[in-house]
């Protein structure tokens, strides 16, 4: 046994030593998430390398909030791993004024800055600057079950309010058959329910902080806001809804127990697929509002942005012109149809016939262009961000609110609570951070 | 334990054991026939997922899009490495505080399971920067050093519960016939202690192949294990349990077969009766 | 047995160990202890200085502090419940002897195999969805109301969980020390007429003290520090339901990047498990000499 030990020992040293020898050539790394246009990406690498043969892309690919923060950490501490990121609308604000990211400003003519869509492009620029190049954009909308809908006897606007969701939910909700009117994101998380109940919250006139960052769950706002989502998740929503993200909600209504989903834009081509055992029986309506001037919609881009303590400017500026200039569209167009270009960023795109035969680009467009990041509420606030608030404390303080949103909505605490609790939170963190003087 | 067992007794036995060992491997089993399927059919109800067609699609997937090949020598060489090594100071150390204990053994043992009290998430930076400074980010050395050290205390902890079983008087025997101190070790007390190192050795192997922490935050692409393959399928909007199913399937398949082995040196048992 | 030179080889044999597991805690435990003194947050580096005990002030005086205590300590003895009691029956099932034990020992083992992210994942939407799971379909068929289990008994089903995610190290660790039970002794005790229950009690139970004492110490270090399986589940929720020390402080640093603040969570949480470590080890610690 020891002679084997010894054999093992000395062949994982050689063999570790063999690994670290390796040679590299102009090598970038690229940190993305697993979403399916990335995925779809990284499949057409063959493309890259015909037109850069002397640049090698390394992926690293996390599950969303581990890359958030691994980039963060990086970034931060100057590690330098990365020469790509791929990062949202939340951090590009934060971390182009921290001066952490190389301006996109010099990107060469066939990139076309000008056809970014304004609202994504509003949303990565700091100061007159562009920080990332958007490869992926998305809203929320309304998607509904057609054949339930028509059961019902009710007819869904294209530009629906909250009183036409609530009147629909009830009318298609059965619950001893498992059909659920509605089905919303009740997980706790700043990406997740707080998303959805922020966004929500525009549409109720509410805000989240006032010009002096003082914290509004106290207002009357966010009051009806809380208040008709749990009206509506209670009567019409599935059990154990608290727990249910974009993922458990997918899952329901593909197995059709939903009647309606606002959600993910993105959501649309996965319940029209062939996972899905409704995919002919859904259509798509605005994400819902009061008549106050602002829908619930939100507003999401996921960008390529250059760390500006990378070694290799030129090749990641090289790759995210490449994966986001108007040849890509036409690229993933040409091996895997329309469809399948990722939306929302150009407004080429939207202006392509093809492209307009896809069934919800509209929809997607025109929700994308109702939301303003830079005034994402009725009332002036002193922040941007249509469903999140776009200052580093937020992950953490809306990962609390959400968790007492969600206990709301499981029932272990009541709305007024709930509602307190977010104010002393939000005050505690704000005054903490500084904000409040 | 009784030699003689009755037929009847076996076979109660048998299908209680049965019993117990598929329900405890039950939801194993069920990640398993999932990545059999497409996502759509992975979620449904169980009869409907069984009834529905069967295909390798996720495993294709999974194949094209990820080097498992790249991972799967990380994770061998970070968690076999780290094992190994561990072992290797480990035993000396456990023999020292079995066989020879002093005053302060008990409080050293102590101490050196307090070192893991610390949550991990609360020095991430202070590791970061000094890994940066070292250069041994995105490295299977520092990895290897890393994982060696956090599972030193929990080799030797386990170690020193098993030899402690070993009767002293077998080593003096050893001794008084001549051996040294290291023949001592080598020849006598491991294989006496086979069992209880191969199980440190399984258990050890395990955890640090799982390891989730350290071997995300210190790794990008070179020196990433298999559990950065595994993470790497968690989407944050679109199904995938059915090939986070087939990369789960990918990585534990190599330690069942590991399993399979140490168990068998559970068999053999220690027979104390040739003390006398 | 130990003699003069037997010792010092002994000191020889432990210093390598001794050494490294003290530059192993003394770096981190440093720097760690020299950040939470500071205003150091990544996100707003042009906020630097001196925090004195301000880090730790707020997080002891975090709404979530207490209920994160206690339900660090419910988890670990809760898990700590099953897995010893239940760790003791099955190493005793696996040692007897029956057709297959090879496999059934493997099917038993294979929890602890599984990435911690997988599992969670697995019983929270395969199991315990009130709608989806096989949990709910059982319920179902049953003719009862599917429960939702977690979100109205999140501590609970995260204790199932990791409980069986731990069982097979518990089991191993017990089934091996079941290998050195002397035999002859068990024999002998047959033959004078003990019965199976006696022996268990007086030569079975006695044997395995240490080992459990083990199993018990091992496991309470990593049940404290469990993330993964709350963060994929409740996210800490409902309201503060499954919010443990560990997360407040992965709140700190992963989402807050608030290092300053991240660390003097962890020097308390350092703090909390040195004291439960010391309640146990006076509890049940002369086992180890046994």
């Amino acid at each position: 046994m020891n002679i084997t030990l010894r054999a093992l020992l000395g062949a994982t040293v050689a063999l570790t030593l063999a690994g670290m020898a390796h040679a590299e050539t102009t090598e970038i790394t690229v940190a993305t998430v697993n979403n399916g246009d990335m995925i779809r990406m990284q499949g057409l690498m063959d493309d890259f390398y015909s037109k850069h043969p002397d640049i090698h892309v390394n992926w690293v690919t996390l599950e969303e909030n581990v890359l958030r923060q691994k980039v963060t950490t990086d970034i931060a501490t100057k590690g330098g791993q990365f020469d790509v990121l791929t990062i949202g609308t939340y951090e590009v604000p934060i971390w182009g004024k921290q001066g952490w990211l190389v301006s996109l400003d010099d990107m060469p003519a066939d990139y076309m800055k000008d056809d970014l869509l304004p609202a994504i492009a509003g949303g990565l620029t700091v100061d007159g600057h562009l920080y990332a190049s958007p490869f992926y954009g998305e809203s929320s909308m309304v998607m509904y079950r057609t054949d339930l809908m028509e059961k019902a006897g009710l007819k869904m606007p294209d530009a629906p309010t909250w009183a036409d969701i609530r009147k629909a939910a009830d009318a298609m909700t059965d619950k001893a058959n498992e059909i659920y009117g509605v089905c919303l994101r009740g997980k706790a998380g700043w990406g997740e329910n707080m998303a959805f109940l922020t966004a929500m919250s525009n549409s109720f006139g509410a805000k989240w902080f006032d010009a002096d960052w003082k914290p509004q769950f106290d207002t009357k706002p966010w009051a009806d806001t809380l208040g008709f989502y749990l009206d509506l998740m209670n009567a019409d929503g599935p059990p154990g809804a608290s727990n249910n993200g974009f993922n458990e909600n997918l899952a329901l209504f593909q197995q059709g127990h939903c009647g309606m989903w606002i959600d993910a834009t993105v959501a649309a081509s996965f319940v029209t697929g062939k996972d899905s055992t409704v995919a002919d029986k859904v259509g798509f309506a605005l994400a819902p509002d009061n008549g106050l001037g602002k829908r619930s919609n939100w507003l999401w881009a996921w960008s390529l942005a250059i760390p500006a303590g990378s070694a290799k400017i030129e090749a990641a500026k090289t790759f995210v012109d490449w994966a986001t200039n108007p040849d890509y569209a036409a690229l993933v167009a040409s091996k895997e149809g329309w469809a399948n270009v990722p939306p929302g960023t150009r407004t080429s795109l939207y202006a392509n016939p093809e492209y307009q035969k896809v069934p919800f680009a509209k929809m997607t467009l025109d929700s994308i262009n109702s939301a303003d990041p830079t005034h994402p509420t009725v009332d002036a606030v002193p922040y941007v961000g249509v469903q999140f608030v776009a200052i580093p404390e937020f992950s953490s303080i809306a990962t609390q609110t959400g968790q007492q949103f969600s206990a709301a909505l499981a029932g272990t605490t009541t709305a007024a609570d709930a509602l307190k609790a977010a104010q002393d939170i939000t005050t505690t963190e704000m005054t903490k951070a500084g904000y409040i003087k | 334990m009784a030699r003689k067992s009755s037929t009847t007794a076996k076979v109660v036995v048998t299908l209680a054991a049965w019993t117990v060992g598929l329900l405890i491997f039950f939801p194993i089993l069920w990640t398993i026939l999932m990545s059999f399927h497409t996502e759509g059919d992975a979620i449904k109800q169980p009869w409907d997922m069984l009834t529905s067609p069967w295909t390798l699609e996720s495993y294709a997937e999974v194949q094209t899009r990820s080097n498992y090949a790249l991972h799967f020598y990380n994770s061998v060489v970070i968690s076999l490495g780290s094992t190994v090594l561990a072992l290797i100071i480990g035993i000396p150390s456990a023999w020292a505080m079995a066989f020879v204990p002093g005053p302060k053994t008990k409080d050293l043992l102590m101490w050196m399971l307090s070192t893991k009290m610390m949550p991990a998430v609360g020095v991430l930076i202070p590791m970061y920067l000094g890994f940066r400074n070292l250069h041994l980010l995105d490295s299977l050395t520092g990895l290897v050093a890393v994982m060696t050290l956090i599972s030193l205390p929990i080799v030797i902890w386990m170690l020193y519960t098993y030899f402690k079983e070993i009767p002293g008087e077998i080593l003096e025997a050893a001794r008084m016939d001549g051996a040294n101190l290291r023949s001592e070790i080598i020849y006598v007390l491991t294989p006496m202690a086979l069992p209880g190192i191969a199980s440190t050795m399984l258990l050890n192997v395990i955890l640090a192949w799982n390891e989730t922490f350290w071997t995300l935050q210190l790794t990008t692409h070179n020196a990433a294990p298999l559990t950065q393959f595994i993470a790497s399928y968690s989407s944050p909007e679109g199904l995938f349990y059915a090939k986070l199913s087939a990369a789960s399937t990918m990585a534990i398949a190599p330690i069942l077969i590991m399993g399979w082995f140490s168990q068998k040196q559970l068999v053999r048992g220690l027979t104390f009766g040739a003390v006398k | 047995m130990a003699t003069q030179q037997s010792r010092i080889a002994a000191r020889f044999m432990v210093a390598p160990s001794v050494g490294l597991l003290f530059v192993w805690m003394i770096v981190p435990l440093v720097t760690t202890i020299y950040f939470s003194f500071l205003i150091y947050n990544q996100l707003h580096p042009e906020r630097q200085g001196w925090a004195g005990f301000d880090n730790y002030y707020y997080f002891l005086t975090d709404r979530s502090f207490l209920i994160a205590i206690w339900n660090s300590v419910v988890l670990v003895m809760g898990v700590l419940i099953i897995t010893v009691i239940g760790g003791v029956l099955l190493a005793l099932l696996m040692n007897l002897p029956f057709w297959g034990q090879g496999v059934v020992r493997v099917l038993v083992i294979a929890p602890f195999f599984v990435m911690p992210t997988v599992s969670a994942l697995v019983w929270k939407n395969m199991f315990m969805n009130p709608v989806n799971g096989m949990f709910a379909h059982i319920a179902k068929g049953l003719g009862l109301q599917p429960y939702d289990f977690l979100g109205h008994a999140p501590m609970a089903s995260i204790i199932g969980i990791v409980a069986w995610e731990w069982l097979p190290f518990a089991t191993l660790i017990l089934l091996t020390a079941l290998q050195s039970l002397d035999s002859e002794q068990q024999e002998a005790a047959e033959m004078d007429g003990a019965s199976w229950f006696s022996r268990f009690i007086y030569l079975t139970v006695p044997h395995l003290t240490r080992a459990i004492t083990v199993v018990i110490l091992i496991q309470t270090i990593f049940l404290l520090s469990i993330y993964a399986e709350i963060a994929v589940t409740t996210n800490g929720g409902p309201g503060t339901a499954s919010t443990t020390i560990t997360y407040l402080v992965a709140l700190r640093s992963l989402y807050d990047n608030d290092v300053g603040g991240a660390s003097a969570g962890g020097i308390i949480a350092v703090i909390l498990a040195n004291i439960v470590a010391i309640f146990v080890m006076r509890m049940i610690g002369k086992n180890l000499d046994a």
